[in-house]
């Protein structure tokens, strides 16, 4: 049975599909993820489609599944690399994938990943501050 | 203008893993074709669609896989057959938002957006027919 690694790195969860997606594949990645990310108390995910040709309305649905259940768990899932031709055929297709976040490549999604999670730190210790002076 | 096939090859897809010979399949037919990038991808997403359908609503299938030429223009049919239930309101399948499974019910009419030609035929209780055409060029 195949299924798509899933790399930690500090904070983060880091998913490179490097094949042809089919239902039950894009199924497990995403319960495997979810499971991930509650196990590590992971901040961010990163998902790197860069290597995907084809996305259907299936694998949008499992990747707008994906941001929406590691938000409920407090992760942000940033979407990276999508093909130009993928993007055309996504929003002709009717799915725009609200609530995902998305970036040009692994580093800039690194970059905004890092960014979600300092803000997230600076209003916490806002927080923090407010109820030491309180 | 007429349309004359040029090849011909029929795949039978009932089980998941057939999807990804079949895509594969479309592709190469694509390519052959000269096909740019962004109408092969909107060829394989509609063949994605709609063979799921078939495998969830038509419990799988044949599907034709054809090279055709019109005059100058040369493209890709896909005929999908399935014996499942048919569809019973093939107007009601083709708007936007309706899905009687668990999806988005962007299905049928997206695909219909990503080909240049589609067409359904169903009869409850004997199957269901999807048709697509995408030229190279258009």
């Amino acid at each position: 049975m195949d299924r798509i690694p899933i790399l930690k790195m500090g904070h983060f969860l880091l998913v490179t599909i490097q094949v042809d997606l089919y239902d039950r594949l894009a199924m497990d990645l995403e319960s495997d993820l979810i499971r991930m990310v509650n196990k590590t108390g992971a901040k961010g995910v990163l998902i790197d489609i860069s290597a995907v040709s084809i996305v259907d309305s299936f694998m949008g649905r499992i990747i707008g599944n994906i941001a929406s259940m590691s938000k409920l768990l407090d992760a942000e899932t940033v979407v990276v690399g999508m093909q130009p031709a993928v993007a055309i055929t996504l929003v002709e297709l009717g799915l725009d994938l609200p609530g995902v976040h998305t970036a040009l490549n692994v580093e800039k999604g690194m970059d905004l990943l890092k960014g979600m999670i300092v803000a997230d730190d600076v209003e916490e210790l806002e927080e923090d501050d407010d109820t030491a002076l309180s | 203008m007429t349309i004359l096939p040029l090849a011909k090859d029929i795949l039978k897809v009932y089980k998941e893993q057939d999807v990804v010979l079949l895509r594969n399949r479309v592709k190469e037919r694509a390519v052959k074709i000269k096909m740019g990038l962004v109408n092969q991808t909107k060829l394989i997403t509609a063949a994605s669609e709609l063979v799921r359908n078939m495998l969830r609503y038509g419990g799988g299938g044949e599907v034709v896989v054809e090279v055709i030429t019109r005059g100058r223009d040369n493209g890709v049919r896909l005929v999908f057959k399935d014996q499942g239930p048919g569809i019973p309101d093939i107007k009601k399948a083709m708007a936007d938002g309706f899905s009687t499974g668990r999806s988005l019910g962007l299905g049928l009419p997206g695909t219909k957006r990503l080909v240049n030609e589609f067409d359904l035929k169903s009869e409850v209780g004997k199957g269901t027919t999807v048709t697509i055409i995408k030229w190279a060029n258009g």
